[in-house]
């Protein structure tokens, strides 16, 4: 068993079967994760480098956990986006990363398809962290772990997702893997930040949340960033609160048993409301502790050998 | 140097010209073009003359490019003035408009005088510089038209860095009529195309890359007709890439605007915004690539005449800057060496006769800049190109004059190739 | 070319002595645990508790451990073996932990099914019972409990077929 690709640059790549092989895989480490000894040497000798571009705690700590919990060395290299404009070229940097001996380069960039442009270039497995407002696959994968761990099941449910879609790399990577394993998706935010378009991807487009979030499985909240603010997107964040903010009563217009998800770090009291976040529905740290597992399945599986 | 040119199919709309001819060049000039009615015989030999057997090829005007980039001064690592001029005989032209985006800008006449004496030095086809609109394109206030022009600028144009200000647009048509030079718009709404790197639709965003809707080209081709319109200024549109922009030169035309010309560019008749879906820079330009049914629209344009000229935007850049993160390269494609192999690719697929391609590729380009040339008439610069239609040509960016390799045709095959290109009775052949 | 070594008669033979041996060799079965490696061993296991309950009448907990994650092998496969659930249902620290295998060979399987049982807990002693014993170890490995040794070359492979899996009980030898 294996991925066909020795990268993981997006979900637009992947088909269903291999979709299924790290929710499966994702499943055994979930098991180690359970353990006292939460470290296995399966890929023990391999070097795993997290090239950021873009600053980010959250995803750099958990690639860089589930790098040494399968017992890679791991080494984070921060490049200041500033210095990108004048230093060195994304490809020298990538290939003396990749002389350093780097078996799994994970690549975060401000920039959409960094990814598929080292991917070809290097024999490094190139595994994308999140590129521009194109992809964050790993995300994606790691939200489906969680809805089937929460629900069982992911073909048939129908999501929400909320926000700023058009930024979103999030979104765009959930949009294609909810898709690819049949889940009905509903995009929920302003018309400045739902593109019309995504609707030829069979997605429905709403603008009011209390009617898009009417009898959904699964209500997935996006981030707002703040800098969207004053460059027209939305007036305020006050009113994007009233008119996309996750209430208590907004989320009682789902299921009953629908689940809330946000892909971290929230702005409470911007896209989200305390009491929510808090609440019985979310599944927030879930989704953190399921993302160690799916990013653990993922290195291991593009682990083997290539020839 | 005396040439002789036989049995070569001439087509020259100018003189009314589309059969097969000798064609005697003496002196840097055409000396007499004869009608061959035996194509069969061979010309007696012609002591003293090169002699060019042209059997099966087509023989045409020199091509004249309206839109080139030479780069220099102050980008010679991109291109040079010898590099470009180059890549251009290559092609088959034998005259560029080389665009002001330059450093310095070619916004005054010392810098105009340098193009054309490094031209005069290294050049291997006429080069007609365009002047900027504003001084160092900063959209601000009028550069010195009529200095520009002493030296040599034959249109005025803020390329690269379009003209926001509609007031200064009105007084650049208003003033250009002192010499009855044209204004070549870039028609792109800044505002409006937001910072996009490629065209907007379904496309950009599952690229997460920023898209440049149609409508900001559409909504300054408008406004430059309407001022046009307004002033009686001559208008010259670049790079129509819209079906939208197409419509509105079209309703112009219609009203009997006959000051209002414009271009298209061989990739914008010949691919879609598909080109970048692998992030591949080289097929990142602007105005961007669009959809089919633009493409269509463009092609429509040309068959009609709304569309007056076939230029190549050849915009180099170096490899470095092309290589990388998409949404920082530079837009631009290195065209000069693959328009006439795209243009011939529309006529081989019958959308496009070998009349009118001359006609959008010499005849309307001469007319526009005024600058002779785009016929074979005697007494005039021998200026012409032979094209081997039965010559497919893989285009491999490696082997091109051009400094810049940064094109999206790599690898294609297209179904002819300039052989030799005689610019004022010189011969370059590639033989 | 194949040829039968056990037949369904021969195994259930052979787990019945393993299950005396396993009951005398530890003076009874109190704190024991029979731990399977996915995915023949585990059956085996299973009819090895069976078979213990069967004679001294007490429940032996019975695990499943999968060694993929431990396997020495990294640097050679091309791909990734599947990595299955490892369930040990009880606390293994100061247990006799019976390891439990179809077949024996190399013994890098059994290395690999020591480090990951390791990372489980600190038994008070690990034993290694399989039901057939074919030679030709990598490693200083010897089985506690053997069903049945029998001697082959390196181009023979060895397969344990069982009912679990839907097929019919029986050791098989197979070469080109």
């Amino acid at each position: 068993m294996g991925l066909k690709t020795k990268d993981l640059v997006g979900i637009k790549g992947l088909d269903r079967d291999d979709i299924e092989l790290i929710l499966e895989t994702a499943s055994g480490f979930k098991d180690v994760l359970g353990r006292d000894i939460k470290k296995v040497p399966a890929l023990r000798g391999k070097t795993t480098v997290n090239l950021f571009y873009e600053p980010s705690t959250r995803t750099r700590t958990s690639f860089e956990l589930a790098a040494k919990r399968l017992s890679t060395d791991v080494i984070n290299i921060s490049v200041s986006t500033s210095s990108i404009v004048k230093g060195e070229t994304l490809q020298d940097t990538a290939l003396t990363v990749q002389a350093l001996g780097a078996d799994f380069i994970i690549v975060r960039h401000a920039c959409s398809g960094v990814p598929h442009f080292l991917a070809p270039r290097l024999k490094a497995s190139v595994v994308n962290a999140g590129d521009g407002t194109n992809e964050h696959p790993t995300q994606a994968l790691l939200d489906l772990f969680t809805i089937r761990e929460k629900r069982g099941k992911i073909e048939g449910l129908d999501v929400a997702i909320v926000g700023d879609i058009l930024h979103s790399r999030v979104a765009k990577s959930n949009i294609y893997a909810l898709k690819k394993l049949g889940a009905r998706v509903r995009l929920i935010g302003p018309p400045t930040l739902v593109p019309r378009e995504l609707g030829e991807l069979g997605v429905e487009i709403y603008s009011d949340m209390d009617r898009g979030l009417e009898d959904v499985d699964i209500i997935m909240m996006l981030r707002i960033q703040m800098e969207r603010q004053g460059k027209g997107f939305f007036p305020s964040t006050v009113e994007y609160f009233r008119n996309w903010g996750l209430t208590k009563n907004r989320a009682d217009r789902a299921k009953k048993d629908a689940v809330v998800m946000h892909p971290g770090p929230m702005n409470r009291g911007v896209e989200i409301a305390s009491d929510v976040a808090d609440g019985k529905r979310s599944v927030i740290l879930d989704q953190v502790t399921n993302g160690l597992a799916v990013r653990m399945a993922v290195l291991y599986l593009l682990g083997g050998v290539r020839g | 140097m005396k040439v002789f040119i036989q049995n070569g199919h001439l087509v020259d709309p100018r003189q009314g010209i589309d059969g097969i001819c000798d064609i005697y060049i003496e002196g840097g000039r055409i000396q007499k073009v004869r009608k061959k009615k035996n194509p069969a015989v061979r010309s007696a030999r012609l002591p003293g003359y090169r002699v060019i057997d042209a059997a099966g090829m087509y023989v045409l005007p020199g091509l004249i490019d309206l839109h080139v980039h030479l780069r220099e001064p102050g980008y010679e690592y991109k291109e040079t003035i010898r590099t470009g001029t180059e890549a251009a005989a290559r092609g088959g032209f034998t005259a560029v408009c080389c665009m002001p985006n330059t450093r310095p800008v070619n916004d005054n006449a010392s810098v105009t005088e340098f193009i054309l004496s490094r031209a005069r030095n290294e050049g291997t086809c006429t080069v007609l510089p365009i002047g900027a609109i504003s001084k160092g394109q900063k959209g601000e206030e009028l550069a010195e038209f009529t200095l520009m022009h002493e030296a040599g600028c034959v249109a005025f144009s803020d390329d690269g860095r379009p003209v926001m200000d509609s007031l200064l647009m009105r007084r650049a048509l208003e003033y250009s009529r002192v010499h009855d030079l044209p204004i070549i718009s870039h028609c792109e709404d800044l505002a409006l195309a937001g910072g996009g790197v490629m065209n907007e639709g379904l496309l950009s965003v599952t690229l997460g890359l920023r898209g440049i809707p149609a409508q900001a080209e559409e909504i300054m081709v408008s406004r430059d007709i309407s001022l046009a319109e307004l002033t009686g200024g001559r208008l010259h549109i670049a790079h129509v890439s819209t079906a939208g922009s197409v419509a509105a030169v079209r309703a112009a035309k219609k009203r009997g605007l006959a000051a209002v010309t414009a271009e298209t560019c061989p990739h914008y008749f010949s691919i879609t915004e598909e080109a970048v879906r692998e992030y591949d820079a080289n097929a990142k330009v602007n105005p961007p690539l669009r959809r089919k049914t633009d493409v269509e629209a463009i092609r429509e344009g040309l068959l009609d005449g709304t569309i007056d000229v076939i230029a190549t935007d050849h915009a180099p850049h170096h490899r470095d800057e092309k290589e990388g993160e998409f949404d920082l390269a530079p837009s631009g494609i290195s065209g000069l060496e693959t328009a006439v192999g795209l243009a011939m690719k529309l006529v081989a697929n019958g959308m496009l006769s070998m009349t009118t391609l001359v006609e959008k590729m010499a005849v309307n380009p001469a007319r526009i800049v005024g600058s002779g040339g785009g016929t074979v008439a005697p007494g005039t610069d021998a200026d012409l190109v032979i094209i081997d239609p039965r010559r497919e040509y893989r285009v491999d960016a490696e082997k091109f004059a051009s400094k810049g390799r940064n094109t999206p045709f790599g690898g294609w095959v297209l179904p002819a190739v300039p052989v030799a290109t005689i610019w004022k009775g010189k011969v370059y052949s590639w033989e | 070319m194949r040829k039968e070594l056990l037949d369904k008669k021969d195994i259930e033979r052979a787990i019945t002595r393993m299950a005396h041996e396993i009951i005398e060799k530890n003076k009874g079965v109190r704190s024991l645990c029979l731990v399977g490696i996915q995915r023949g061993g585990v059956h085996i296991a299973r009819r090895l508790s069976a078979k213990l309950r069967e004679i001294e009448g007490l429940d032996i907990p019975v695990g499943s451990l999968d060694i993929a994650l431990y396997r020495d092998d990294i640097n050679v496969r091309k791909e990734q073996p599947v990595v299955r659930r490892t369930e040990v249902p009880c606390e293994i620290s100061n247990k006799k932990v019976v390891l439990v295998d179809d077949v024996l060979f190399t013994g890098r399987s059994i290395r690999a099914a020591m480090d990951a049982v390791m990372d489980l807990g600190r038994p008070a002693v690990i034993q290694l019972a399989v039901l057939v014993d074919r030679g030709h170890r990598e490693l200083p490995i010897k089985a506690d409990f053997v069903g049945k040794n029998i001697p082959t070359s390196l181009n023979e492979t060895v397969t344990v077929e069982l009912s679990e899996e839907g097929r019919a009980d029986k050791a098989v030898l197979e070469w080109a």
